[in-house]
């Protein structure tokens, strides 16, 4: 087989009284000519499937590997009926080449998507993944929560430096973004307020009713939001990728469990700083409401006397409180939706997104229940 | 864009001239100089850190060199652009070290997704292409599974037939037989000359394995992290029996050696770099 020899292929197929049938192929046999060669040479065949197909290949001046998908796409056809195929004027180097053409499933080719399970199944499996997961989320709660007891009892085991890198990034660097938010969601709420309360002459309520949604719900609720997006993502991609990569596997033959060593860190960091930054979210949503206030022509002095006069310290810790929920929630939520990665490259991307979207269903849960829980012990 | 073509070296594929490497304006291979002759099995060899995939990823365009150039066929790829770069990039395909399989996709889809691109293939057609250049590599079994359901030496078979996928003029191979077992080492050495001898593919195969080596290559560059470029350009048995370089007569005979003091003796016995050029 020569490369310079360029000439379009060309087919012959005869049949002889016994129904076996002959191809002759000619001339430049790759991907340009496969069609053609395709369209002369199979379809015939399909038509007319003979018992034994002959293919004299003396006359190919090129063969590829496209070539290669022709013979075998003739072989396949032939042995659907249970003919054969064999092919004649081969040259002695050639040989080895066409012999790979022939498939060691000789019906191998026409190749379906795999069948889609029905609805029943379907169902089946995803109950069965969904008590799966409920049945790791137990397993791992009860796991973290002896790990945290045996950090509280042994501090100097627990990674201090990682704990506080993380911190910083978890923390410090949400800083602008929690005050930002604060700001913008204080400054709508008391716009948004006060066009209504002004029907009833009640615009003076506005800071009461900031200070009080702020203070008990919203502060916790958007710092938890916040660190969902950043860090539960963050943690989730982290100790994926190191699933991923094994390390997971390392540390754990190295006898450091991944729990006490990657995920108390960024637990206890996250519950560290979300209640510091929920104060922050706190009082930049002040600033903004002031901002309206201002405009809508009330003092400061009435402002600030408005807002302690309309929080108590049991709203301000009820909703710190919260915030050291959310924290632990979506901290550890992430880690564990790391360590659950499953092989592949979307599969971080997975755990990540997961990771997301379960921190930010769970903590809104958790603020119903202790919503519930503060009402009854009258908080 | 189109560029001024050169004309090939006589019988040369590939031409690299006075290419120089950097990262981050630090040289890490400079004045290095060879030819890959059409059809040959060439192999880029040296100890670690040497330069060797630095060289082979310059070949295939992934970065630009720093000094020099390197020629596909006449065409600078560097210097490429559109559709002169898509015509220079269809010339060879490239099975990376990790083999780079698409997760996502299964490895028929893999070996089709070039076809798909190129070809006006119909679907029929590329589903059975792509079946026989998994039968080149014995993979046929696992055209529908995902590349993350593969052994690792059955990715790096997947990435040679996704390579392959095109019937390229040129394949490199960036350390195929790196954590392969003896025997499927040794038959991916096989299919290297196989398809070498039957279809006159060009091979650049980067390697440090000798065993591979004695099987596959024409002629070998040899890097040397050292000196920063190449140290010789030969058959693998002139470099083994006759080559005056301490370190590459020592890297090419270490088999034979029962001690690794000759390796280390010799590792401090960098001589000069190749200066003509390496052309043939």
């Amino acid at each position: 087989m020569t490369t310079t020899e360029i000439a379009p292929v060309q087919v012959t197929v005869s049949r002889d009284a016994g129904g076996n049938a002959r191809v002759g192929l000619a001339g430049r046999l790759d991907a340009t000519t496969l069609p053609e060669a395709w369209s002369q040479a199979v379809i015939p065949i399909r038509k007319n499937l003979p018992a034994q197909l002959t293919v004299d290949v003396a006359g190919l001046s090129y063969c590829d590997g496209a070539g290669l998908g022709l013979f075998a796409e003739l072989r396949r056809s032939v042995a659907v009926k249970g003919g054969s195929m064999q092919l004649t004027g081969v040259r002695p180097e050639q040989q080895r080449f066409l012999d790979m053409s022939v498939l060691k499933d000789p019906l191998a080719g026409q190749l379906q998507p795999a069948p889609q399970p029905g609805s029943i199944t379907q169902l089946g499996k995803s109950t069965w993944l969904i008590i799966e997961d409920l049945r790791q989320l137990v397993a791992f709660t009860g796991e973290l929560t002896v790990t945290l007891f045996w950090a509280a009892t042994h501090p100097h085991k627990v990674r201090v430096r990682e704990t506080l890198r993380i911190a910083q990034k978890a923390g410090a660097d949400a800083l602008g973004v929690v005050n930002l938010l604060g700001l913008l969601i204080g400054l709508i709420l008391a716009f948004q307020t006060a066009a209504p309360l002004e029907r009833f002459g009640a615009q003076p309520m506005i800071p009461t009713i900031v200070a009080i949604a702020m203070a008990r719900e919203m502060a916790a609720l958007i710092t938890a939001i916040i660190l969902a997006g950043r860090s539960g993502s963050a943690f989730a991609a982290e100790i994926g990728t190191m699933q991923v990569t094994e390390e997971l596997a390392a540390l754990k033959t190295l006898g450091l469990e991944p729990v006490r060593f990657l995920v108390v860190p960024r637990v206890l960091a996250a519950m560290l700083v979300t209640p510091l930054l929920s104060v922050f979210c706190l009082l930049l949503s002040l600033v903004g409401a002031y901002i309206v206030m201002a405009a809508l022509g009330y003092s400061l002095s009435f402002y600030v006397n408005a807002v302690i006069g309309a929080i108590t310290y049991r709203d301000f810790l009820g909703g710190v409180f919260k915030a050291f929920v959310f924290a632990l929630i979506v901290a550890a939520i992430g880690c564990l939706r790391g360590m659950q990665t499953k092989s592949g490259p979307g599969a971080v991307g997975d755990s990540t997104t997961r990771a997301v979207v379960a921190g930010i269903v769970l903590t809104i849960l958790a603020d119903a229940v202790l919503g519930v829980v503060f009402y009854y012990i009258g908080i | 864009m189109t560029q001024a073509k050169s004309q090939p070296h006589d019988g040369a594929i590939i031409q690299v001239e006075r290419f120089r490497a950097a990262y981050g304006g630090k040289t890490v291979l400079q004045d290095v100089n060879f030819d890959v002759n059409r059809g040959e099995v060439l192999v880029l060899a040296g100890g670690s850190g040497c330069g060797k995939s630095t060289v082979l990823k310059h070949m295939i365009g992934l970065y630009q060199p720093a000094d020099g150039r390197i020629l596909i066929d006449g065409e600078d790829i560097a210097a490429s652009s559109g559709a002169d770069r898509e015509r220079i990039l269809r010339k060879f395909g490239v099975a990376f070290q990790g083999g780079a399989l698409f997760g996502n996709m299964s490895v028929l889809e893999n070996v089709r997704l070039p076809m798909e691109e190129y070809t006006d293939l119909s679907r029929e057609m590329m589903d059975m292409v792509a079946l026989t250049k998994l039968r080149l590599v014995s993979l046929e079994h696992a055209a529908q599974k995902l590349p993350a359901e593969l052994s690792g030496g059955m990715q790096k078979r997947a990435a040679i037939a996704r390579a392959m996928s095109l019937d390229p003029a040129i394949v490199f191979l960036d350390e195929p037989s790196a954590g392969l077992d003896p025997i499927t080492s040794a038959d991916l050495d096989e299919l290297i000359v196989d398809l070498n001898a039957m279809l006159n593919m060009t091979f650049v195969v980067v390697t440090h394995e000798l065993p591979s080596i004695f099987r596959i290559a024409d002629r070998v560059v040899v890097l040397d992290a050292a000196v920063k470029t190449m140290v010789a350009l030969d058959s693998p048995d002139k470099l083994r029996d006759s080559h005056p370089n301490p370190w590459v007569h020592s890297f090419f005979n270490r088999e034979a050696s029962t001690s690794q003091e000759p390796l280390a003796a010799a590792a401090s016995a960098h001589a000069a770099p190749v200066k003509n050029g390496g052309r043939v």
